[in-house]
């Protein structure tokens, strides 16, 4: 028996296939350590070091103007309002437009000509660059004063974020939609209900987790993003006070973060690492609720 | 048959009809539906005819020339984008390059049994929270920790490599350099977890097949396991890149905008994102419009890679149901 190494059924770890496969295991590791390193370092960051600027006065008062000889820089408190407030602007266009797109295509023409036009249009729309949403916006609002004579204004920065939100939110819905059973339509149709009651009293309910998982991923996306924002909301350092406020320029935490991160003063950079420790905080944590909310639903993808 | 129905001793079958308004209803929400379908057509060819429109005076002035002129000069009304197309293109191509054997080795990774399975989910988990931070705070981040971090690493490679064009200039912050990496943290979840979803697709008897004429585990992921998700893989990777060409604020950041071109990574540059966010405030004139005819280059390049991306996918996808 000489090659006794070959013909053995034991493993036999000194084999030049079996070094190769040992090595390649262990590149592989390294790369899932090097991916995973700058998630690490980000968070551990803005955590760390945002966290130890947040006080009371940082989360209410409004940012002082930039200057060196100031002793704090006040707060970030209007960035956190108009965030809110635009976000849900685009909340308010893009979840009613998207859910009644998606449910379109998964309801009334399923592999028609138009909607497998729409899908690949919001596969499209998808893919657009966000800074190109804040061009056109400036472009048909800022630009024309089309909203009541205002330019930069808060509702304009909304609609911009809700180009963003739209294309997630109908593929979700057309997915979510398309993993119920079409036993239940015909059930529904068999007792007599029209097509109407049919979408809302059964599929859209049955679908209602995975749906408003898709709606909170597109609405922490556009809550972080900034290029949209930057000339058609631009950035305000008082609250807002009334309604009219919000045809006027409104401040923003992304762009708050993107404006007092280049300035040359300590303390305003200070402020952007605050904001962006909310930022971070509220975008991970609407991520953990929508994963949460995906793994309720009786007919979510993690469970058919 | 009905009629036969003796209809004395029957009770009569009643046949209802829908009332009116349940009808109205049912045809009018269909309408609605239809409607807000059509939405997304709308603000698509809307995009390109408002970008197209506003441009039309720079395309018509300058024509081609003004992709291979990086002149930039408001005051004699020159412009050119030469310096900010070829940033937006080898920025993005340089990260794809670097992105892509981190993102797949990552995604073989966790889907392999090398590791307990709840730490393959865990760094899964991990990965797509990635791509939940905005990029605004990566840019924050790489322009206070990260490129003061590396500047000496990239003072190394200026030092000993120097002579060559693309490591021509001294490092001294914002620059090219710095833009790239950040742009492979930003499209390495993207390719990561796109990678991952379709590698978890190829069929366990493909796996068994291969182990089962006596492959090992690697010639298994290489020739039977890659081979099978590539179209996957493939897709991924081109979002990755039409993603990387549209990023606009970490690079923007950390980019160090200037309008001089230069072979060096180290010096620094433009992208057309970047150029946008810059400029766009405060520019008027012809400006707006060399800026919006900029936008229009920037979305044919995103729009071509998206397309490719979905025709790619449809092509090389191979059906296992």
């Amino acid at each position: 028996m000489k090659n006794t190494s070959q013909k053995s059924l034991k493993y036999n770890p000194s084999i030049t296939r079996n070094i190769g496969n040992k090595a390649l295991t262990i590149i592989s590791a390294l790369f899932a350590i090097i991916s995973l390193l700058p998630l690490i370092l980000v968070i551990s960051y803005v955590l760390i070091k945002g966290g130890s600027y947040i006080n009371l006065d940082t989360l209410i008062l409004e940012p002082e103007p930039p200057g060196d000889d100031l002793l704090s820089a006040g707060g970030i408190g209007p960035a956190i309002t108009g965030t809110f407030i635009m976000t849900v602007i685009a909340s308010m266009i893009s979840i009613p437009v998207g859910v009644g797109g998606g449910i379109f295509l998964a309801e009334y023409s399923k592999s028609g000509k138009f909607a497998k036009f729409i899908r690949f249009g919001s596969n499209v729309l998808a893919g657009v660059p966000s800074i190109i949403a804040g061009v056109f916006i400036y472009a048909i609002i800022v630009s024309t004063k089309i909203l009541f004579g205002s330019m930069f204004s808060g509702i304009a920065g909304g609609i911009s974020l809700s180009i963003l939100m739209l294309p997630t939110i109908i593929k979700t819905t057309d997915e979510a939609l398309k993993l119920v059973p079409n036993d239940m339509r015909r059930a529904a149709f068999g007792v007599g209900a029209s097509k109407f009651t049919m979408i809302t009293n059964i599929t859209l309910p049955a679908a209602f987790s995975s749906i408003s998982t898709g709606v909170l991923l597109a609405l922490a996306r556009a809550a972080g993003e900034t290029a949209p924002l930057i000339f058609t909301a631009l950035f305000s350092r008082y609250y807002i006070t009334s309604f009219d406020d919000l045809f006027y320029e409104m401040g923003s935490l992304s762009v708050l973060i993107y404006n007092f991160a280049l300035e040359p003063y300590e303390a305003q950079n200070q402020l952007a690492w605050a904001a962006s420790f909310i930022l971070v905080v509220l975008l991970l944590s609407l991520n953990i609720l929508s994963r949460w909310l995906g793994t309720l639903g009786v007919f979510s993808k993690n469970k058919v | 048959m009905l009629q036969r129905v003796d209809k004395a001793t029957t009770p009569k079958f009643l046949l209802k009809r829908r009332p009116t308004l349940e009808k109205l209803v049912d045809v009018g929400f269909k309408n609605i539906v239809v409607a807000m379908a059509s939405m997304v057509a709308v603000v698509l060819f809307s995009i390109f005819a408002v970008v197209y429109y506003e441009s039309t005076e720079s395309i018509s002035r300058y024509g081609l020339r003004f992709l291979f002129s990086s002149a930039w000069n408001p005051v004699t009304d020159e412009y050119g984008a030469f310096t900010a197309i070829y940033g937006t293109l080898f920025t993005s191509i340089v990260s794809l390059l670097i992105a892509i054997p981190l993102g797949v080795g990552t995604a073989i990774f966790i889907t392999e049994n090398i590791i307990p399975k709840y730490l393959r989910n865990l760094i899964g988990i991990m990965v797509e929270l990635l791509a939940a931070i905005p990029s605004v705070v990566l840019g924050l981040w790489a322009v206070f920790i990260m490129e003061p971090f590396i500047r000496p690493f990239l003072n190394i490679i200026y030092k000993q490599f120097g002579f060559i064009p693309f490591f021509g200039t001294q490092p001294l912050g914002a620059g090219m350099m710095p833009a790239i990496l950040i742009l492979v943290v930003m499209i390495l979840p993207i390719i990561t977890s796109i990678s991952k979803d379709s590698l978890n697709q190829v069929p366990s008897k493909l796996r068994q097949a291969a182990y089962g004429i006596g492959a090992s585990r690697w010639t298994t992921i290489f020739q039977v396991i890659i081979p099978s998700a590539i179209s996957g893989i493939t897709g991924g990777v081109l979002l990755a890149l039409g993603r990387a060409m549209g990023e606009t604020m970490a690079v923007t950041m950390i980019i160090g905008n200037s309008n001089n071109f230069s072979w060096s990574i180290f010096a620094p540059s433009y992208t057309i994102s970047s150029m946008l966010a810059n400029q766009f405030g405060e520019a008027d004139g012809s400006q707006v419009s060399s800026l919006m005819y900029a936008a229009l280059i920037l979305m044919i390049l995103t729009l071509m890679v998206n397309i490719f991306a979905q025709w790619i996918v449809k092509k090389l996808s191979l059906k296992y149901q």
